[in-house]
């Protein structure tokens, strides 16, 4: 099993112990996950985010081992395009993007822009609902929760990327699925780290309406406890116990 | 089957149980699930409560006497039922005369606790006569708790750490189990309001599962001051149980926390034979 939503660095509104690579080669190790999608996670707040890949991209080594880099490219700042095809060539297996970090309304059509290219060079496009608990947040932390209504819009606009939305809640992820046709929604894609188990089961009642296949492996490591998604599958209801999420190996053609 | 969590004992010091009439329409689906992932788990006792009828009648945090008296009695009728329930007490102390009889009412017929949600700020006087009854019958508090209140929220009269370490000085012999420290807020205001109130003990459910949040309430105030707990998100609570597990704790740390504290503040006896086992094990 992968997981697509793991970060190194450090946050800027709290303390995040040991947000380093070989931390999490050892996490994953412990956890008997095959490898991870890391992201930078100070980069997601920088204005520029070409060091942040850099530095990623270095820390990732040579790319062919557990740890693969999934970059962020800002559709709004000069010359992106060129950094879509760079960060491909140097073993980035996904795009981030923050739209709601970057100001981007419902429908912007920068982020459209951004998932058309990533299609382009067959890498899924990478987005992220939420870092913190709403209730939690730093006064100057501001930025709201992405909206189901700019998932959907991105999903209706036909770019041919698959999308990846992490940290998405139940609500978020019922409203996307069934306010999409079952042609946009076939390349929707929702990791399980922001979704609650018993007893009121929204895990157990997304597989059975929606369906495993529409979800990966996903935990949020450093900023959550990476136990949280395997303790959720293994407190499934039984009708849907051993259920197969996607797999996105090979999503990265 | 192996228990998820292992085989040792494990309380759930903040459980609840919705109403079977009344309530919320998946009631008993919730209650029956929530006893088939604690047996997955491995929880020995939920130590639960029910909020009158969860909204339906009057709100959640603010229960009316009508709906507060048969919640506490279906609660109880749990416990004489099933050996895995014990009951707290929960009132709104707004209705004081009410709440101060309803907390001896159901001393008698066997609550282990009293359970306070957010009808009052818990620095408020108003509050004070419920307390001298859990005083009386030797009950921990698990108190609803904000962590670190910055502004009035909707729907409750809120408290944080802070203003339970007001409520906590006054009654020095009354244990308070501060809720969930990963259920919405800063729990790290929250290290630093309670760390010199030995009174307080944190109850570590929630659906929050920072990373970083356990080894911090551990540095703050020590694993003899920890209760597990679920709340309302079993899955959270089971990984959080994974985590002390490899956080670097002893394994009478973990038994502390597991289990070994709720039964030092609980009323003697109010575990069966895990009082027993516990009298046997050194603090």
């Amino acid at each position: 099993m992968l997981d697509v939503n793991t970060f190194i660095g450090g946050y800027p509104f709290r303390h995040v112990p040991h947000p380093e690579p070989g931390v999490l080669l050892r996490v994953l190790e412990r956890e008997q996950l095959a490898g991870a999608w890391v992201g930078h996670l100070p980069g997601a707040f920088h204005r520029d985010p070409r060091h942040a890949n850099d530095e990623l991209l270095l820390a990732m080594g040579d790319g062919g081992g557990p740890l693969r880099a999934t970059p962020i490219v800002r559709p709004d700042w000069p010359h992106w395009e060129e950094s879509v095809r760079d960060l491909r060539a140097r073993g980035a297996v996904a795009i981030r993007a923050y739209p709601q970090l970057w100001s981007f309304g419902v429908g912007d059509g920068r982020l459209r822009d951004l998932a058309f290219a990533c299609a382009a060079v067959h890498l899924p496009l990478l987005l992220t609902v939420r870092f913190e608990d709403l209730r939690q947040r730093h006064p100057l932390d501001v930025a709201p929760d992405l909206s189901a209504a700019h998932v959907r819009e991105l999903a209706r606009a036909g770019t041919g990327a698959r999308i990846v939305v992490t940290a998405a809640g139940r609500e978020l992820i019922e409203e996307v699925h069934w306010g999409l046709t079952p042609d946009e929604r076939s390349r929707v894609f929702f990791d399980i780290s922001w979704v609650w188990g018993p007893p009121t089961d929204e895990l157990s009642h997304l597989f059975r309406t929606i369906g495993a296949d529409r979800f990966v492996y996903g935990t949020m490591w450093p900023l959550r406890l990476v136990q949280g998604p395997r303790a959720n599958l293994a407190l499934l209801e039984s009708d849907v116990a051993g259920a197969v999420l996607a797999d996105p190996q090979g999503w990265t053609g | 089957m192996t228990s998820l969590a292992g085989p040792e004992p494990l309380i759930d010091v903040h459980a609840h149980f919705y109403p079977d009439v009344g309530g919320r329409p998946d009631s008993r689906h919730l209650n029956a699930r929530r006893l088939e992932a604690g047996d997955r788990i491995g929880i020995t006792v939920h130590v639960a409560s029910m909020l009158g009828t969860f909204g339906v009648t009057s709100p959640t945090y603010f229960q009316s006497p009508a709906d507060t008296r048969p919640a506490n009695d279906e609660m109880l009728q749990r416990q004489h039922g099933d050996a895995r329930i014990r009951s707290y007490v929960a009132v709104n102390p707004n209705d004081m005369a009410f709440a101060v009889a309803e907390v001896d009412r159901c001393a008698a017929a066997g609550a282990i606790g009293l359970k306070l949600a957010a009808a009052r700020r818990c620095d408020d006087p108003v509050v004070w006569p419920v307390v001298e009854r859990a005083d009386a019958h030797g009950f921990p508090v698990l108190h609803h708790i904000w962590q670190h209140r910055r502004r009035h929220w909707p729907s409750q009269d809120i408290s944080d750490g802070a203003d339970l370490a007001v409520l906590a000085a006054r009654f020095p012999r009354v244990a308070f189990i501060l809720a969930h420290i990963g259920g919405g807020g800063d729990y790290l205001h929250t290290f630093a309001a309670v760390r010199e109130v030995p009174n307080i003990y944190l109850d570590l459910s929630g659906s929050g599962i920072d990373r970083g949040m356990l080894d911090d309430a551990l540095a703050a105030v020590g694993p003899q001051r920890l209760l597990w707990g679920a709340d309302l998100t079993l899955c959270t609570g089971l990984a959080k149980l994974w985590a002390l597990s490899v956080i670097g704790l002893s394994n009478d740390d973990l038994a502390d926390i597991r289990w070994r504290n709720a039964v030092r503040i609980f009323p003697p006896g109010a575990f069966g034979d895990l009082g027993s086992r516990q009298a046997t094990i050194p603090s």
